[in-house]
């Protein structure tokens, strides 16, 4: 039965029915219970921002905090994906090529939870949006939920999964709301999802910009214009087929993405379109992106640096209404 | 290294100096604390209260030629090494007037002028980049040293025991200062670091460990003179273990409930400005009435550098795409 919980909590139950369910997953990363060899309470934190909180005292001996020694613990949990960079060549040289390079005989089944995004004015090196940096790399799964409901069922796939498999959850959605079952389900990755029909133009994104584009398509609608809005969910595998169809049906796409535009997912999915749906682009592909620079921390650079709703309006407006 | 063992005499300059430093760090921190808790500041704020006479131990011995490389709780290092407090207060309310224009915030405050290469948010970030220094510094034979601070969590990080290693190897003029705070985030370091004590992995890297009361200036003072001093004539680096904790918690808004009753009981009975004002007065170095001019204007420094940040610009449009490149 579906009630209302966090994005925050959802991963939570995500992990907890699954730890429930398979008692070889646990789960390891700094400060995931809080307090350890400290005098005061374990589970002081349950990861920096709580998401791992109750886990600790429920599932003995499957939390564990570590010393803040990514490259030897990358196994599960990182904080912040910026952290990812002392960290790298376990994930693109080991864990991704593992399987190719031994010939299909071995698997390696991890998941690696990580925040990524900016809005909390946590500044350049706590703020970034990387999942190109792993998309690209092949061997490597990458999932970007958008919802609280997408959150639970892609992360217990993400662990049922026997590949690597980068999660990335965005620090600014823990506290977004929405309906979610109570029970255990999966999600298949490389399904995007349509989530509003239109016919006038297609927008494609992912992540928290599912919300922001949203929040477009409803301005655009009172103006007559009607957005289809696809969220990837995954980047790796990619559905391409969802992406194609909806803009042969539209003729116009926006890509919208937090990440910065070069080698981007925004970047390949306009290629994608280029390449396979040009005979049906009644316009030029926009791309609406965070701009090719760091993330500013002042509360003035950092709003100018997410893509924010008027700017997918705008960039909607001008595909809906070029002509050759 | 113990307070009673031999030292260099400071003059009365230098005492004051230091008075001035580590005063100047309680008050910026103090005075960020209450400005956090009003919701004005943005983002993460890692005080470094409790921890001045590290930072004013340490950079009292440097000078214009020496750098320094700093970490998430970095505001101490910067003021130590003669970065603007002003400035450094407008960065941190992300105005343009800040020593990085907005663009860095409490964790990314530098002034490469005064060789302070910058607080950082990547843990263990800083040690390699005190190899690069200090290789300048041997290659030019400017006579500089580096210096990289780093946190008991640090102390874990591969980047970090890779730059001991390195710095050893060929034979850097560097100096490692592991800032054991007891915690990395909440995670203690008794537990997380596997060896009884950080300077203890001093001898893997064939260079000196030493065990610093981190609370006690002058005990910091003399043994960062002389790794500096070695450092310095070409004797190769040296690693520092500061013990002492933090007065406040890992950033502000953290409930710190791995942990109860050790603040109080260091700033009761540790203090390091408490320890300081104890032991000038004991020699008769300086007088009551001394420490607290300095008091009184540190004082008024900091609260004029809180309303300037307050009433400075903000960055503009304009500002989002500088400074990415030099030329592109």
């Amino acid at each position: 039965m579906a009630r209302t919980i966090t994005y925050r909590e959802a991963v939570n139950e995500a992990l907890a029915q699954e730890m429930e369910r398979d008692e070889s997953v646990i789960v390891m990363g700094e400060d995931n219970a809080g307090g350890e060899g400290s005098p005061g309470e374990m589970d002081a934190w349950g990861g920096v921002l709580g998401v791992t909180k109750g886990l600790y005292h429920r599932f003995p001996g499957r939390v564990l905090d570590t010393p803040i020694s990514e490259s030897a613990f990358i196994g599960a949990a990182i904080m912040f994906v910026d952290f990812m960079g002392v960290c790298f060549d376990q994930i693109y040289n080991q864990a991704a090529k593992f399987r190719y390079m031994f010939g299909g005989k071995a698997v390696t089944p991890v998941v690696i939870r990580t925040m990524y995004g900016a809005g909390l004015r946590a500044a350049a090196q706590h703020s970034q949006c990387l999942y190109p940096l792993f998309t690209h790399v092949p061997g490597l799964k990458v999932v970007v939920p958008a919802t609280p409901y997408d959150a639970k069922g892609l992360l217990t796939a993400a662990i049922r999964d026997d590949d690597p498999v980068i999660f990335f959850e965005h620090k600014a959605l823990y506290d977004m709301a929405g309906p979610v079952p109570e029970e255990g389900y999966a999600l298949p990755f490389g399904e995007a999802n349509v989530v509003r029909e239109g016919n006038d133009v297609t927008i494609v994104t992912l992540g928290r910009m599912v919300h922001t584009s949203l929040e477009a398509a409803q301005q655009l609608a009172g103006a007559g214009v009607q957005c289809e809005v696809v969220d990837l969910r995954t980047t790796s595998p990619l559905d391409e087929d969802t992406v194609l169809e909806s803009v042969e049906g539209t003729g116009r796409l926006v890509v919208v993405d937090e990440a910065n535009p070069r080698c981007s997912v925004a970047a390949d999915i306009s290629a994608l379109v280029a390449r396979k749906a040009f005979g049906a682009l009644r316009a030029p592909i926009e791309m609406v992106t965070a701009p090719h620079t760091p993330v500013p921390f002042s509360n003035t650079l950092e709003d100018l640096y997410v893509p924010d709703a008027q700017r997918i309006a705008n960039a909607v407006k001008a595909v809906a209404e070029w002509a050759r | 290294m113990t307070e009673t063992a031999e030292r260099k005499a400071l003059t009365r300059e230098q005492l004051l100096d230091a008075y001035r430093m580590m005063r100047a760090i309680r008050e910026f921190e103090e005075r960020v604390h209450a400005e956090f808790a009003t919701g004005e500041i943005p983002g993460f704020v890692h005080l470094y209260a409790g921890e001045e006479a590290s930072a004013v131990g340490v950079c009292s011995n440097l000078d214009d030629r020496d750098t320094i490389a700093s970490t998430h709780r970095g505001h101490g290092h910067c003021i130590a090494k003669g970065v603007d407090v002003a400035e450094m207060m407008a960065e941190i309310y992300g105005r343009k007037t800040g020593s990085c224009h907005g663009k860095g915030g409490s964790m990314h405050i530098a002034d490469l002028s005064k060789g302070m290469l910058g607080a950082n948010g990547i843990v263990g970030g800083g040690p390699p980049l005190i190899c690069g220094t200090a290789l300048a510094a041997k290659i030019k034979g400017t006579g500089g040293v580096g210096v990289a601070f780093f946190g008991d969590g640090a102390s874990n990080q591969g980047t970090t025991l890779e730059a001991m290693n390195l710095a050893s190897v060929w034979n850097l003029p560097a100096v490692f200062v592991a800032e054991n705070n007891g915690y990395a985030e909440t995670t203690s370091s008794t537990w997380s670091v596997a060896s009884e004590n950080i300077a203890d992995r001093a001898g893997g890297f064939g260079m000196p460990g030493v065990i610093v009361d981190g609370f006690d200036f002058f005990a910091v003072h003399e043994a960062a003179s002389e790794a500096i001093t070695r450092a310095r004539e070409g004797a190769g680096p040296t690693l520092l273990e500061m013990k002492f904790t933090r007065y406040f918690g890992h950033f502000e808004g953290d409930q710190q409930t791995y942990r109860a009753g050790e603040v109080e009981h260091a700033r009761a009975e540790l203090d390091c400005l408490k320890r300081f004002a104890t032991r000038v007065a004991e020699t008769g170095e300086l007088t009551q009435s001394d420490l607290e001019a300095i008091d009184a204007e540190v004082a008024a420094t900091i609260d004029r550098a809180v309303t300037e940040a307050k009433a400075a610009p903000l960055p503009d449009q304009a500002d989002l795409l500088t400074d990415v490149y030099v030329r592109y």
